[in-house]
């Protein structure tokens, strides 16, 4: 990953298309994120954010459509292969990083076993270096008291900082963040928030799927609004949010905003 | 109507110990050398299963289904008397008895590695398979350490199972326990002692089996 050293962006989507079954998903998606740009997408359950991120590390191999992480490039539907191999596809997602709503922390692992699953099984890193790293990740995401804890025993906010650790440890080009406090009780995500923002500070090219509106507003460079399979509407933050062009993006907005005010 | 009266005497069998204790030594190996063997036909069908080739899994499918949804006693019958006709050589009986049982507990032993994994939550493959590990391993480093412990319960209540299913190797005149039993009867004219003693042994090894195996379960259970 160390030759590129281009100036284009660093991830770039084109023309993505997905469907599941007789569902499409994903209609013609096209994204660009500069180097250590960080990239906010909202919208509607059912527009495809989550099918987007998941399509961009390659859990979900697209139908027809170009993406570029970093060095890597990957087209789908032009050769008619059947099948990109799993050793591609696995080098691929190796570079890059993914968290997910529900954490998915393998629950048999301490938290450093965890952060150091990648490491030594897939890049075959020595064990002692690997935790080594490891620990200074879990220091870096506040838990360095907790690399002997089993997930069970975390908070769920703990639980996330340490799958952020986990795909860190991959040194990955891009993280790919899925609605990641989503799953959280409302005081545990201003922790987990907090460490994604200073990976924002330290220059990480970031894609984050998020309900948090005024975190987007704060963290993002900018927002894109998805709904029903396309990006409608991508800009500036403060554009985007306080004034949006379109009126789907308006609506929605508005809807939440309102949900967002009446109290529980 | 009074029930007939039936002076029941059990002393005559320990004249026969050695037979019925042979008879439970038979028991035990089949019993033993048939979840091994059932283990290992159980682990490779049920992880080929998951394989997404149809060329593959069909005739998986196939095996297991026929052995669960035919009764073990056909089986049996139908290895030793039939398959040496349809292949044209001579099937021992013990060797008929061996491949069913194992053959059938294998079966069922699939379905439990299967059952297992497929009970692995999603997200754990996505994380896995996120940091870049390949199918093989999320398997091995992910899936099979956290299923294994799923499928230790239905593994156990399966060979215990499988202790009482020996028994029916003694219709092809295997000699288990149950054969001897049969035997024994024929020489002594007394079934309702023999077959008497025959379930009190059965019980008295199975029992203690099924307390363990509760216990692993709880143990288990209380682990996650």
């Amino acid at each position: 990953m160390s030759a590129d050293t281009d100036a284009g962006p660093m991830i770039e989507i084109a023309d993505l298309w997905k469907s599941f079954g007789a569902v499409e998903v994903l209609k013609g998606v096209s994204l660009r994120v500069g180097r250590g740009g960080v990239i906010a997408i909202i919208g509607p359950s059912g527009s495809g954010k989550s099918t987007l991120l998941r399509c961009v590390n390659l859990l979900e191999e697209p139908d027809r459509g170009q993406i570029r992480v970093g060095g890597r490039e990957m087209k789908f539907g032009e050769r008619r292969r059947s099948r990109t191999s799993d050793r591609e596809l696995a080098a691929f997602r190796a570079a890059t990083g993914m968290v997910f709503q529900h954490f998915n922390l393998f629950p048999h692992m301490t938290a450093l076993e965890n952060v150091t699953a990648g490491p030594v099984i897939v890049k075959r890193m020595a064990r002692r270096a690997a935790e080594a790293e490891g620990r200074e990740l879990l220091a870096k995401v506040g838990l360095a008291d907790k690399a002997e804890a089993y997930p069970t025993h975390l908070s769920g906010g703990q639980r996330q900082r340490v799958a952020i650790a986990r795909a860190l440890a991959m040194g990955p080009a891009v993280m790919l963040l899925d609605e990641v406090t989503s799953a959280l009780d409302p005081e545990l995500v201003g922790e987990v928030l907090s460490v994604i923002e200073k990976l924002a500070e330290e220059g990480m090219t970031m894609v984050i799927v998020t309900h948090e509106i005024g975190f987007a507003h704060e963290v993002a460079d900018a927002v894109a609004f998805m709904s029903d399979g396309v990006i409608v509407e991508i800009g500036p933050p403060a554009a985007v949010l306080e004034r949006p062009d379109n009126p789907r993006t308006r609506n929605f907005l508005a809807r939440f905003h309102r949900s967002r005010a009446s109290p529980v | 109507m009074s029930a007939p009266s039936y002076a029941w005497d059990f002393s005559f069998l320990w004249g026969y110990r050695w037979l019925i204790l042979f008879g439970l030594g038979i028991t035990i190996a089949y019993t033993i050398g048939t979840i091994l063997l059932g283990l290992v036909i159980g682990l490779a069908t049920g992880l080929l299963r998951l394989s997404r080739s149809k060329l593959l899994t069909t005739p998986l499918v196939a095996y297991v289904e026929i052995f669960r949804c035919t009764p073990l006693l056909v089986q049996i019958i139908w290895f030793y008397y039939a398959l040496p006709v349809v292949l044209g050589i001579d099937i021992p009986a013990h060797v008929a008895a061996v491949l069913v049982l194992s053959l059938y507990t294998g079966a069922f032993y699939a379905e439990i590695v299967r059952g297992g994994v497929n009970s692995i939550e999603r997200g754990q493959w996505d994380a896995a398979r996120a940091i870049g590990m390949r199918r093989g391993q999320v398997m091995r480093h992910v899936i099979l350490p956290q299923a294994v412990k799923r499928m230790i319960p239905p593994f156990m209540n399966q060979s215990i199972i499988q202790l009482k299913n020996t028994s029916l190797v003694s219709t092809i005149a295997v000699a288990d326990l149950l054969y001897e039993g049969t035997m024994i009867t024929a020489a002594t004219y007394r079934p309702l002692e023999v077959y008497t003693m025959v379930a009190v042994i059965y019980f008295v090894v199975l029992f203690p089996l099924t307390l363990m195996a509760q216990g692993v379960e709880h143990r288990l259970a209380r682990a996650d």
